[in-house]
């Protein structure tokens, strides 16, 4: 048998890179199904399933009703009895239908049961805005699913990382929460940022949850980001680049487990943090990340104050002038580095 | 489908093991929460005493617990709600650990960290929970891991009147009927969501006529009686296992306590309680078992006798057992 298959990379969009850890997952391990809405013949209205349905059938790859409490409930006493569900939240800013099935109980059983009752199940979800799709539509939240203990919380920025970090998911024996950018997936049918396609090897791999990647190296700025923030954030250090300032961007990878050593190994190089998250502001990741570098404030020489981008506490507005405004840009990015610079703090 | 001796015996055993096991517990959950030892100006203490927190007592509804559980095996699941002894009990969760999860202790279920309400014991399937007809789709999820490998086990979901008002009910029942899942939902009604009567929060007079819209057959049961429990169970549960779906059923049961321990009970008659006990279910299988000849004085103290061994050790362990240490606390958020 010749070995080029393992080796074989191709281009794949952060859809089909999903989508194809949760094929070959599924071969391995017979105990793997998904459900949600839409996920069957449609392969998901984010193409996280596409093509499961023909490979797999429909007693594992199971359309729902519009009953995500129902489903999500289901989900844990599938999980609870042997099987590791796939459950797709279409888009996050459903969890209000559901939450408690997800917080008060996927989070909390196997704590409350002292460890005696594993819940492996991995919910997937599509986040983020920047297509007009207003205030229910757009969010990211994943700051609150990272704020509930018991939840793993991985939010890809591109497909590499996407494959490999959904193949852990789901082999992981606690509930994780899979949050992709609707932006960054490769859709047909909504602009994206090419960056997030990229070569993705076609055999099985795992990347492990808390190691936060290094994107671009850099000597003056740390941006600490995630998503699909971390291609606008590369856009921007381009630019800056230009400008003779040197940005390093950590993109975070997973917010549960958080590298809290990725972050502050790269500020104590850079002495400047600046955190771009298109979550809210307030009570939230940026807040964590801020709340880091004051805990270890004695271990870092910081050359400027902290600076955090973010969703200014409003909600996301529909027009494309008010979104654009809401939603940290490019520019916005390259802005707040330039602010950084002016300071002189040592 | 007509009880055997055996079952008949097993269901008033179980019934008196679950009526000693709260009536034990209304003493000893009151120890230490009442003046002179607590701050001044309080009638009660909820936080103080060897067992604290709330504490919802299944007194007067045994009947629900034993007769569905008496059609069940280990590896079937039961999903209680926030009141879960008598469901334990009857789905024969370890006592021991169970009691010493009541008193928080390191030997308990969940090793301390779940208390009365949460109760989980995988080894023979059971779990409940303290949010109000969230179970009812988690039982659907065992149900459907069943009919995925193929095999006949069934997922039982317990709740109160007042759950099936909750959108979670709702779902339950479409999934369970749109996928023939071998699941049953049991509606206790005792009458009371914690203050307000059932009239007062429900449409219709019956939860199981809202069967009708999900295409599964609903039942009433309209005595706290353990066989009429037993037989309406168990025609559900035989259905489940064939694999031509759920059923949900609604008994009309009793609730001798308050909703929890020191409720005040304003909203019902003082005396209410005490007519409900004219009618108690344990006497009445006891009546029809002496009928039978298959109980008489001697039997029924032995058995008893059995019973109050088994309650009293399982208190003894749970409070002579050690507490975690504090720092337990921090494990257990995420399996290893």
């Amino acid at each position: 048998m010749s070995t080029t298959t393992n080796t074989t990379t191709r281009r794949l969009t952060m859809a089909q890179a999903i989508s194809e850890a949760t094929a070959q997952e599924m071969e391995r391990d017979p105990r793997v199904f998904v459900m949600g809405e839409d996920i069957g013949k449609y392969g998901g209205i984010f193409s996280a399933t596409t093509g499961l349905l023909d490979k797999f059938g429909p007693d594992r790859v199971m359309d729902t009703p519009i009953s995500e409490t129902g489903f999500m409930g289901a989900a844990l006493g599938a999980a609870a009895d042997g099987l590791r569900p796939i459950s797709e939240l279409m888009f996050v800013d459903f969890f209000g239908v559901c939450f408690d099935q997800i917080y008060n109980h996927i989070a909390k059983n196997h704590y409350m049961s002292g460890g005696a009752c594993k819940y492996p199940l991995v919910i997937t979800t599509g986040i983020g805005g920047g297509y007009n799709d207003a205030a229910q539509h757009s969010q990211c939240l994943y700051s609150i699913f990272a704020h509930v203990p018991g939840l793993k919380v991985v939010v890809p920025s591109n497909a590499y990382d996407a494959k490999g970090l959904m193949t852990s998911a789901i082999r992981d024996d606690n509930p994780v929460v899979f949050l992709y950018h609707k932006g960054i997936m490769g859709l047909s049918w909504m602009s994206y940022f090419e960056g997030s396609t990229n070569e993705v090897p076609e055999a099985q791999y795992t990347i492990p949850f808390g190691q936060a990647r290094v994107v671009r190296e850099g000597t003056d700025v740390t941006i600490v980001t995630l998503s699909q923030m971390v291609h606008k954030s590369v856009l921007a250090a381009e630019k800056l680049a230009a400008e003779g300032i040197s940005v390093e961007i950590v993109d975070l990878r997973t917010l549960v487990p958080l590298d809290r050593a990725s972050v502050l190994d790269s500020v104590a190089k850079t002495g400047r943090l600046l955190v771009a998250d298109e979550d809210y502001l307030s009570y939230g990741l940026s807040g964590e990340i801020a709340a880091l570098i004051a805990e270890n404030i004695d271990t870092l020489r910081l050359k400027a104050p902290v600076r955090r981008l973010a969703v200014p506490d409003i909600p996301i507005p529909f027009s494309r002038p008010l979104e654009q405004f809401a939603i940290p840009q490019v520019d916005n990015i390259a802005a707040s580095v330039r602010s950084l610079m002016t300071f002189k703090l040592d | 489908m007509e009880a055997t001796s055996e079952q008949l015996l097993w269901m008033y055993e179980k019934m008196i093991e679950i009526r000693e096991y709260e009536e034990t517990m209304v003493k000893v959950y009151l120890e230490g929460k009442l003046p002179p030892k607590i701050q001044k100006g309080l009638a009660f203490d909820i936080g103080a005493g060897p067992v604290p927190g709330e504490m919802h007592l299944a007194a007067g509804q045994e009947p629900v617990a034993v007769g569905v559980c008496a059609h069940l095996r280990r590896d079937d699941t039961v999903v209680g709600a926030h009141r879960p002894h008598h469901f334990a009990i009857a789905k024969d969760v370890d006592l021991n650990a169970m009691t010493a999860e009541m008193y928080g202790k390191v030997t308990g279920l969940g090793r301390g960290k779940g208390g009365h309400m949460h109760l989980f014991d995988p080894a023979v399937k059971f779990s409940c929970g303290g949010i109000v007809g969230a179970g009812a789709p988690q039982a659907c999820g065992a149900a459907l891991a069943a009919k995925k490998r193929g095999t006949d086990q069934v997922a039982v979901a317990f709740f109160g009147e007042g759950a099936a008002n909750q959108g979670a009910f709702h779902e339950a029942l479409n999934l369970a009927a749109l996928w023939k899942l071998p699941v049953i939902f049991i509606v206790e009604d005792n009458k009371y969501g914690i203050s307000v009567e059932k009239s007062a929060s429900t449409s219709i007079a019956s939860n199981a006529d809202r069967a009708v819209a999900y295409g599964m057959p609903g039942v009433l049961v309209e005595q706290n009686d353990a066989v009429a429990v037993f037989e309406a169970a168990g025609a559900a549960v035989a259905r489940a296992r064939r694999g031509e779906g759920p059923t949900l059923i609604e008994v009309k049961t009793d609730r001798y306590f308050g909703h929890f321990q020191g409720d005040p009970e304003t909203y019902r008659p003082k005396d209410e309680a005490k007519a409900l006990r004219q009618h108690d279910p344990i006497p009445a299988l006891g009546a029809l078992l002496r009928a039978r000849d298959l109980l008489d004085d001697d039997a029924d103290t032995t058995l008893r006798a059995r019973v109050s061994e088994r309650v009293g050790a399982a208190y003894d362990f749970g409070r002579n057992s050690p507490y975690p240490e504090p720092e337990d606390a921090l494990l257990h958020v995420f399996a290893d």
